[in-house]
């Protein structure tokens, strides 16, 4: 199994505070690995790093498409690492509100698409098929999560549950072999989350892509991740599957405090 | 009425013309939250690049039609590679810098661009060849409205129209609006956010250009100073209609027009500016954000 996003001796300094130190975080080919950790403990940073929001300070990340030799991917761009195969959404909702859902997920496909203004202009074979694609492609990820019947209503219209699947079908439309979410769970109803616990499965299963997830609730965490990523205080402190995480006495520590583990 | 009609039509010229300006403006700030104060000096740029085409063209013999539009080709192409290279040198540098550091560099520019002009060319006016056809059966209505009146609404009229679908319809046009509303999840998403900010520079300089060959052909001379004072008015409009807003530039330049026009014809034409910016300040007092403008939200 080879390593889709590999980070080594990953470290971000944000002036004397070491948000992430020394990481050295795998996802390999269709994994689903959970990252969790207490607040603060530098998981989104480290998203931040990997996506090109950020440069790290110091250490390496590499990206390695299936079957395509690894590239380090530190202090490009976040559209080149997009245009790699990275995705990711935000714990908040960033969805670009006054865009109708399909034209939200039209944008996702911008860095596979090369039409230019010429091309518009001018409405050529080449531009008007693409457009064509890029309608159908993106009107078959909404009915992937449900939402093909909001295709033309303004994406601030619609209900949470159907935004935070929307930030995902935007993110797939990127055509990405590695999904990041960020907390997806986060402000969810049970009925909300035991859906979205569905789709990711079915995004693996189906489309083969390996997904990295920040997230808090646990039930989740525990009936979908292959590997378990434990941070605190920006370090490393225990990988395993959900099984091993559960038992291991640093992450109980972390969690629930030295004196309760006593 | 008659009178009335030559003041309406009139300020619907004037705002065709601010709105050309205002919209660059307006696209600038949705994009990149930068007044660039250099644009009025792209227009005036435009107007002498027309000028100096247009008299070679005119020497080597063109007649009068494909000198209009060689020459306003050429403003184009010229003031867009201005406006393309003024945002790589002044602006792109300071992206991440304090929010005063690019305006300075907006108003230094606009200075630079002025004096340059001034010493390349001349500090007087210079006369500016009526390029506009003039349309025979409008003669006798020429008390209320001149035929290069007509051309320079319409042609607003065609700009605004090709820029809307561009913006609604296109992919470069979903692009810039994804980077107006969040720049960072455009960047995510595989945009590349320099390019869209290079396009709406090269559109904005493209059609304030359009403006500047336009009404240097219809008053009928230039000079190194006219960027500097239309700039100031199409920024006013933009800021009246709500900046940021592409329909409230458009609205914003009319509604200029027309106060402007009707406070010339119906009070004193040394009354113009007064009542121009009077009215800017009564609407921001009411609407703050401008006519169309949002209150902008806290980010978070």
């Amino acid at each position: 199994m080879t390593a889709l996003l590999s980070t080594t001796h990953l470290t971000m300094d944000f002036g004397g505070l070491r948000a992430v130190d020394e990481v050295n975080l795998e996802v390999r080919q269709q994994e689903i690995v959970a990252l969790i950790g207490p607040n603060g403990a530098g998981k989104t940073t480290l998203f931040n790093c990997i996506t090109g929001l950020y440069r790290p300070t110091s250490g390496d990340i590499f990206v390695q498409a299936p079957g395509a030799a690894p590239k380090r991917i530190n202090g490009l761009k976040p559209n080149q690492v997009t245009a790699l195969g990275l995705a990711r959404t935000f714990q908040n909702i960033r969805l670009f509100p006054h865009m109708t859902v399909l034209e939200n997920v039209m944008i996702g496909r911008h860095c596979r698409t090369t039409s230019n203004i010429l091309g518009a202009v001018l409405k050529d074979r080449h531009t008007r098929r693409e457009e064509q694609e890029t309608v159908a492609f993106s009107y078959r990820l909404l009915e992937k999560v449900h939402l093909d019947r909001y295709v033309n209503e303004l994406a601030r219209n619609l209900p949470y549950g159907a935004q935070r699947r929307l930030e995902i079908a935007r993110a797939l439309a990127t055509e990405p072999f590695l999904l990041l979410l960020d907390e997806p769970a986060a402000g969810m109803n049970p009925l909300e989350t035991r859906e979205l616990d569905d789709l990711i499965t079915r995004i693996r299963n189906e489309m083969g892509i390996a997904i990295l997830l920040i997230e808090h609730d646990m039930k989740l965490v525990m009936n979908i991740s292959d590997r378990i990523f434990v941070m605190e205080y920006g370090k490393e402190i225990a990988v395993g599957t959900p099984l091993e995480i559960r038992s291991n006495p640093r992450v109980i520590e972390a969690y629930l405090g030295a004196d309760s583990h006593a | 009425m008659d009178y009335f009609l030559e003041l309406f039509l009139g300020g619907l010229t004037r705002g065709s013309i601010y709105a050309l300006i205002a919209l660059g403006y307006t696209m600038v700030y949705g994009i990149i939250e930068l007044i660039n104060f250099a644009h009025g000096e792209i227009y005036m740029i435009g107007a002498f690049t027309a000028l100096i085409a247009a008299s070679v063209l005119a020497i080597m013999g063109f007649g009068p039609v494909p000198i209009l539009f060689l020459a306003m080709l050429l403003a184009i192409l010229y003031s867009c590679a201005y406006g393309y290279t003024l945002e790589k040198i002044a602006y792109k540098p300071l992206r991440h810098s304090n929010r005063l550091a690019p305006l300075i560099s907006a108003i230094g520019m606009s200075i630079f661009f002025q004096n340059y002009v001034l010493l390349a060319q001349t500090s007087d006016f210079l006369p500016f060849p009526s390029l506009l056809p003039e349309v025979p059966f409008l003669e006798p209505y020429a008390y209320i409205i001149r035929s290069s009146e007509i051309f320079i609404i319409l042609t607003t009229l065609v700009v605004m129209v090709l820029l809307s679908l561009l913006i609604r319809f296109t992919r470069i046009g979903k692009a810039m609006r994804a980077t107006a509303q969040d720049r960072t999840m455009a960047m995510l998403l595989g945009v590349d956010v320099n390019r869209v900010i290079s396009v709406t520079f090269v559109i904005g300089s493209a059609m304030a250009a359009i403006g500047g060959v336009l009404i240097a052909s219809h008053i009928g001379q230039i000079n190194f100073y006219i960027g500097f004072i239309a700039g100031i008015k199409a920024f006013t409009a933009a800021v009246l209609g709500g900046i940021g807003s592409i329909p409230g530039a458009v609205l914003g330049s009319l509604v200029l027009g027309w106060t402007e026009s009707f406070a010339t014809g119906y009070i004193s034409s040394d009354y113009e500016d007064v009542f121009a910016f009077g009215f800017l300040v009564l609407i921001l007092i009411f609407r703050p954000a401008g006519l169309l403008g949002k209150t902008a939200a806290q980010k978070v």
